[in-house]
C-alpha cells in the first residue's frame, strides 16, 4: 500500500516537474508547479513528516506559487518571443544535467553511512508520546532558537526589500517631510532687503 | 704661510661664488682679486727665498685622507724650488688676470661667478703644484679641468661655448684615463703614491720588466708613457690637442690664465716633477721628444693661416708647449721649466693684449677686419709688440734666452731624437716668427678694414653714430672704417699688460742663470728635478751656427711676414688660389677634427643610440616594466570575457562549477 | 520495500530537472525562478528522507529553514523582476549585459 502511494506521488511529481519547464503557457507552468508541491507534500506525509507537509502546502502553494501567479498575470509579457533560441541550448543543457544526474546517482547508490549512524529500514516516528509537530518544536525552540530568530529577521528583510524595490512614488504629490521642515534655516528662507521710498524690492 | 697661499683663493672663490648675489659684484671682485694679490706676494717671497738659496724645501702636512691597506694618501703641501717657480707663475698671472677682468668683464651680468671660477681654478692649480703625492696631484689635475670647463662655457647661453667646454673636458678625460692608469701602475710597482718615496725608489726599479701579452715590457717605460698620455691631454699635445683652439670660446682672460700660462703647463710641470722616473726610461724620453717636436711643427703650420686672433695665439701656445716637452725629452728639464716661466709672461701678455684689441674693436676677433690699429690703440700696440719680440726670441728678451737654451740643449744632447727635435725646432722658430709678425702686421699695420665687420656695425648703429668727432663722415670706398673709432682700454686692463711686458723683457735676463746655468742651476733646483749639469755645460759648447740659428730664424720670419703681408699683400691670395688644397689642409687643422668626428664621435653616438633604442627601450623596457604591464593588461582583457553581464551565463558557470566540484569530491 | 535510496533517486531526478529547466529557459526569467523552486523542493525531499530513515529530527528542521529562505528569495526575485519589467518592458534577460566587465 505504501509502495503504491509512493510510486503514485513520485511519478506525478516528476511528470509535473517536466511539465513546469516545458509548458508553453507560463500560467500552466505555475499550475504544474503547484501539482509538484502537492505531490511532494504527499511524499512528506509518507515519510511521517506531516508538519512539514502542511507547511509546504500552506506556505509554498498558498503563498509562493500564488505570488508567481500574480506576477505572471500582472506583467504583460510576450511569451512567444521568449521561446526563441531554446533549442540551441539543448545539447549543452542535456550534457550538464546528465553529468549532474550521473554524479548524484553514483553518490546515492554508493553511499555508506558514517560512524555510529544507523540507517533503519523502517521509518521512524517521533519518540513516544510526541506528535511530529511536538518533536519538531522540542528541537526548534531549544537547540535551534538562534537560527529560528535569524530566519525571522531574514523574512523581515525580504519583506522590506520587496516593498522598497517595488514601491512607486506618486509624482506631483505634496507631502510633508518633517525632517526637511526642521532642517530649514533662516538664512535660506528670509531675505532682508532695503526698499527706497516709492520703490520695490527685487527678490 | 704656504697654507694661506693655497687656501686663500679657495676661500675667496667660495665667498664670491656662493655669496656673490648677497655681497654684490664689486665686493666679490675685490675679495677675489685682493686674495690673489696676497697669494702672489707670498709666492714671490717664497720664490725669492729659493732664488737666493735662503730657503729649504719642506712639506707641510694638512690632513690625512686615505688610509687603506698599503695605500696611504694625505693632503700635504710640498714646497721646493720647482713648486716655488710654479707658485710664482700661477699666482702672478692669476692676480693680473683678475685685475684685467675688472675692465674686460665690466659689462657682464654674472661677474661674481666669473671671479669665483677664476679663484677656484687658481686653488686647484695650486693644489696641483704643491702636491706631495700623485693622488693629490690628480685632484688638482681634475680640478683645473673642471674649472676650465666652467670657464670656457662661462657664457653658457651660447651653444658653441657649451660644445667647446664639453670637448675640452672630454678630451682631457681621455688624457686623465692614461694618467690614472699611470698612477695605478705606479702604486702597483712602488707600493706608494708619495712622490718623494717614488722618486727615491726609481733607481731600484729601473730596468725591471713585466710580461704583457707575451712580450716583456719595461716597467718604467710603461709607467712614464701612461703618465705622459695624461700630460698630452692637459697640455694639448698632438693627438689630444683638438680642444685647445675651441677653448677660445671662453672670455679672453680665461684664455690668458688657463690656456697660456697655467693649466696647459701642468703637463710640463708633471713631467719635470717626475723627471727622475723619466730619466730611467730612454724610450719614454724619446717619445716625449718626438711628440713635442711634432706638436710644435703641427701647431705652427696651422697657426700660419688662422684668421681669428685668439686662435693664432692658441696655436702658438700649443707650439711652445711642444718646445717645452721636447726640451724635457732631451733631458734639459731646467730649460723646459725656464721656457715655461718666460712663456707664461709673454703668452699671457699676448692674450691680454689681444683681449685689449678685441675690446677696442667691440668684440670683433677676425683679423681680416683689423688693420692700421697702431694709430688708434698705441699702448696695446707696443705691448703686443713686446710680447711678440719675446715670443719670437729677439735678442735679450725672455724668449731669446729660453728658446735658445732649448735648441742648444736639443743639439747638445747628441741623440737622434734630440737632433730631430733641433731641426724641427729651428724650422718652427722660423714659422713662429712668421705667424707672430703676421698677427702684428695684420692687426696694427696697413689700412683699416673693419667697415664690413658685423660687430663694428653693431657698435656704430647702437651708439647712434657718435663716433664721428673730428672725422669726415663719408662712406667712401677709401675709408673703410664705417665711422668707428677704436678706443684704448681702461687702466685696469692696461696695468697688467705693463707688468707682464716688464716680465717679458726682463725675466730672461734676470733668471736664466738660476734656471739654466750648470752650477747655479744645480744650486737653484737642488734636486727638485733631474738636473743634468753635464748637459748644461754642453750647452755652451755647441757650434756657433747652432747659437745663431734662432736669431736667423727670427729675422727670416720677420722679413718674410713683412714681405707677404705689408709689401705685397697679394701673395696670400695667390697661395689660396693656386694651392687651395694646402691652404684648406692647414686651415682645417690637418683635418684632425673631421677624423676624430668620424672615428670616435660618430661611432660613440651610434653606440649610445643603439644601446638606448635597442637595448634599453626594446629589450629591457619591453620585457621589464612595460612588458609586465602589457601582460597584465592582456591577461585582464582575456579574463574580462568571463564577466559577460548575462544572468544565464553566470548560472551556467555556477552549475558547471557545481558539477565539477561534485566530481572532485567524488574522486 | 521503499528504502532510502528510492527517495534519493526521486530527489536527484527532480534536481536535475530543475537544472535542465534553467538551461532550457534562458530568456524567460520567470521559468528560471520556477526551476529554482524545483531544485529547492528536491533538496527538501532529500533532507526529510534522511531525517526519517536516520531517526533524527534535524533534517526536518533544516528543511523548514530552506523553505523560509526559498520563500524570501522568491519574493525578492519577483520584486526585482517587476522592476526590471517596468524599466524594459520585457523579461528577456539575455540582452541585459550592462554589468559586464
Amino acid at each position: 500500500m505504501a509502495a503504491f502511494a509512493f510510486y503514485l506521488f513520485a511519478i506525478t511529481l516528476l511528470t509535473g516537474g517536466l511539465m513546469v519547464i516545458t509548458a508553453r503557457n507560463p500560467v500552466h507552468s505555475v499550475l504544474w508547479l503547484i501539482v509538484c508541491f502537492f505531490n511532494a507534500a504527499g511524499l512528506f506525509i509518507l515519510l511521517g513528516a506531516e508538519f512539514l507537509a502542511m507547511l509546504l502546502v500552506i506556505v509554498y502553494v498558498g503563498a509562493v506559487a500564488v505570488l508567481f501567479l500574480f506576477v505572471v498575470m500582472m506583467l504583460d509579457i510576450d511569451f512567444k518571443a521568449l521561446r526563441r533560441g531554446a533549442l540551441q541550448n539543448l545539447p549543452l543543457g542535456l550534457f550538464v544535467a546528465g553529468v549532474i544526474l550521473a554524479e548524484t546517482l553514483l553518490v546515492t547508490t554508493g553511499w555508506q553511512p558514517g560512524q555510529g549512524v544507523i540507517v533503519h529500514e523502517a521509518l521512524a516516528g517521533p519518540p513516544a508520546g510526541m506528535t511530529n509537530t511536538q518533536w519538531i518544536g522540542s528541537q526548534l525552540y531549544t537547540r535551534y532558537f538562534f537560527v529560528f530568530s535569524m530566519s525571522g529577521l531574514l523574512l523581515l528583510a525580504a519583506m522590506v526589500g520587496a516593498i522598497v524595490l517595488t514601491h512607486r512614488r506618486r509624482v506631483g504629490l505634496k507631502k510633508q517631510s518633517i525632517a526637511v521642515q526642521n532642517a530649514r534655516t533662516p538664512a535660506a528662507t528670509v531675505q532682508i532687503g532695503k526698499a527706497g521710498i516709492g520703490e520695490g524690492v527685487q527678490l | 704661510m704656504i697654507q694661506l697661499l693655497v687656501f686663500l683663493p679657495l676661500l675667496m672663490a667660495l665667498v664670491a661664488g656662493l655669496g656673490g648675489r648677497m655681497i654684490g659684484h664689486t665686493a666679490a671682485k675685490a675679495l677675489t682679486t685682493g686674495g690673489l694679490f696676497v697669494s702672489a706676494a707670498l709666492a714671490w717671497t717664497i720664490f725669492i727665498g729659493f732664488w737666493l738659496n735662503d730657503a729649504t724645501p719642506s712639506t707641510v702636512a694638512v690632513l690625512d685622507w686615505i688610509e687603506s691597506g698599503g695605500l696611504f694618501v694625505r693632503w700635504a703641501l710640498k714646497v721646493d724650488t720647482l713648486t716655488a717657480v710654479m707658485l710664482v707663475v700661477v699666482t702672478s698671472v692669476s692676480a693680473l688676470v683678475h685685475l684685467y677682468s675688472w675692465g674686460y668683464m665690466a659689462e657682464d651680468p654674472s661677474q661674481s661667478r666669473f671671479f669665483a671660477y677664476l679663484s677656484l681654478f687658481t686653488f686647484a692649480m695650486l693644489m696641483l703644484v704643491t702636491a706631495d703625492n700623485l693622488v693629490q696631484m690628480f685632484f688638482g689635475w681634475e680640478g683645473v679641468g673642471l674649472a676650465s670647463y666652467l670657464l670656457i662655457g662661462f657664457w653658457y647661453t651660447k651653444p658653441s661655448a657649451n660644445a667647446a667646454a664639453i670637448k675640452a673636458f672630454v678630451v682631457n678625460r681621455v688624457g686623465d684615463f692614461g694618467f690614472s692608469l699611470g698612477i695605478f701602475g705606479t702604486f702597483l710597482v712602488f707600493g706608494t703614491v708619495s712622490i718623494d718615496a717614488i722618486l727615491a725608489a726609481v733607481p731600484s726599479h729601473a730596468g725591471q720588466t713585466f710580461s704583457f701579452l707575451g712580450a716583456q715590457v719595461d716597467v718604467m717605460t710603461c709607467l712614464c708613457l701612461l703618465l705622459f698620455v695624461g700630460a698630452c691631454g692637459k697640455s694639448a699635445q698632438l693627438g689630444l690637442h683638438t680642444w685647445l683652439p675651441d677653448a677660445m670660446e671662453g672670455p679672453t682672460p680665461v684664455s690668458a690664465l688657463i690656456h697660456a700660462a697655467t693649466m696647459v703647463t701642468a703637463g710640463v710641470f708633471m713631467v719635470c716633477r717626475l723627471s727622475p722616473m723619466f730619466e730611467a726610461s730612454e724610450t719614454a724620453l724619446m717619445v716625449v721628444t718626438i711628440v713635442g717636436a711634432c706638436t710644435a711643427f703641427f701647431a705652427a703650420t696651422v697657426g700660419m693661416v688662422q684668421n681669428d686672433i685668439k686662435r693664432v695665439i692658441a696655436y702658438s701656445t700649443c707650439s711652445q708647449l711642444g718646445y717645452m716637452f721636447f726640451a724635457a725629452g732631451t733631458g734639459a728639464y731646467g730649460v723646459a721649466m725656464f721656457h715655461l716661466f718666460t712663456h707664461a709672461f709673454f703668452k699671457a701678455l699676448l692674450f691680454l693684449g689681444a683681449g685689449s684689441v678685441i675690446h677696442a674693436m667691440h668684440h670683433e676677433q677676425d683679423m681680416r677686419f683689423y688693420g692700421g690699429l697702431r694709430r688708434h690703440i698705441p699702448i696695446t700696440f707696443w705691448m703686443m709688440t713686446i710680447g711678440t719680440l719675446a715670443l719670437t726670441g729677439f735678442f735679450f728678451t725672455a724668449g731669446y734666452y729660453s728658446k735658445d737654451a732649448i735648441l742648444e740643449a736639443a743639439y747638445a744632447s747628441g741623440t737622434a731624437h734630440g737632433t730631430f727635435a733641433f731641426v724641427v725646432g729651428a724650422l718652427v722658430a722660423l714659422l713662429t716668427s712668421f705667424y707672430s709678425w703676421r698677427l702684428v702686421f695684420l692687426t696694427f699695420f696697413g689700412q683699416p678694414r673693419w667697415a664690413a665687420s658685423e660687430h663694428v656695425q653693431h657698435a656704430v648703429h647702437a651708439s647712434g653714430h657718435e663716433a664721428h668727432h673730428g672725422h669726415d663722415h663719408h662712406h667712401g670706398p677709401d675709408d673703410r672704417t664705417a665711422g668707428y673709432h677704436p678706443h684704448e682700454s681702461p687702466p685696469t686692463m692696461l696695468v697688467p699688460l705693463f707688468v707682464l711686458g716688464a716680465g717679458a723683457l726682463l725675466a730672461g735676463w734676470l733668471w736664466h742663470g738660476a734656471f739654466v746655468e750648470a752650477e747655479e742651476g744645480a744650486a737653484f733646483w737642488r734636486g727638485s728635478l733631474a738636473f743634468d749639469t753635464h748637459l748644461m755645460h754642453a750647452l755652451h759648447e755647441v757650434p756657433a751656427w747652432v747659437v745663431w740659428t734662432p736669431s736667423v730664424a727670427f729675422f727670416a720670419g720677420l722679413g718674410l711676414a713683412w714681405h707677404v703681408f705689408l709689401n705685397k699683400p697679394s701673395i696670400p691670395l695667390w697661395w689660396k688660389r693656386e694651392v687651395p688644397g694646402l691652404y684648406d689642409f692647414l686651415l682645417k687643422k690637418w683635418y684632425f677634427d673631421e677624423l676624430y668626428n668620424a672615428v670616435f664621435v660618430k661611432p660613440a653616438l651610434w653606440f649610445g643610440q643603439a644601446f638606448w633604442t635597442r637595448g634599453d627601450q626594446q629589450t629591457i623596457d619591453r620585457f621589464g616594466p612595460n612588458g609586465a604591464a602589457d601582460v597584465v593588461v592582456a591577461g585582464a582583457a582575456t579574463l574580462r570575457r568571463f564577466q559577460s553581464g548575462y544572468v544565464y551565463s553566470y548560472a551556467l558557470v555556477m552549475l558547471v562549477g557545481l558539477a565539477a566540484a561534485a566530481a572532485w569530491m567524488m574522486r | 520495500m521503499i528504502g532510502l535510496t528510492h527517495y534519493l533517486v526521486v530527489s536527484a531526478a527532480l534536481f536535475v530537472m530543475g537544472v535542465f529547466g534553467i538551461f532550457l529557459n534562458r530568456r524567460n526569467i520567470i521559468i528560471i525562478l520556477m526551476a529554482l523552486e524545483l531544485i529547492l523542493l528536491a533538496v527538501n525531499i532529500n533532507l526529510v528522507a534522511f531525517s526519517a530513515y536516520l531517526h533524527q529530527v534535524h533534517g526536518q528542521i533544516f528543511a523548514m529553514f530552506v523553505l523560509t529562505v526559498a520563500a524570501g528569495e522568491a519574493a525578492i526575485g519577483l520584486a526585482i523582476l517587476v522592476i526590471y519589467f517596468r524599466g524594459r518592458g520585457t523579461v528577456a534577460v539575455d540582452q541585459a549585459d550592462m554589468m559586464k566587465g
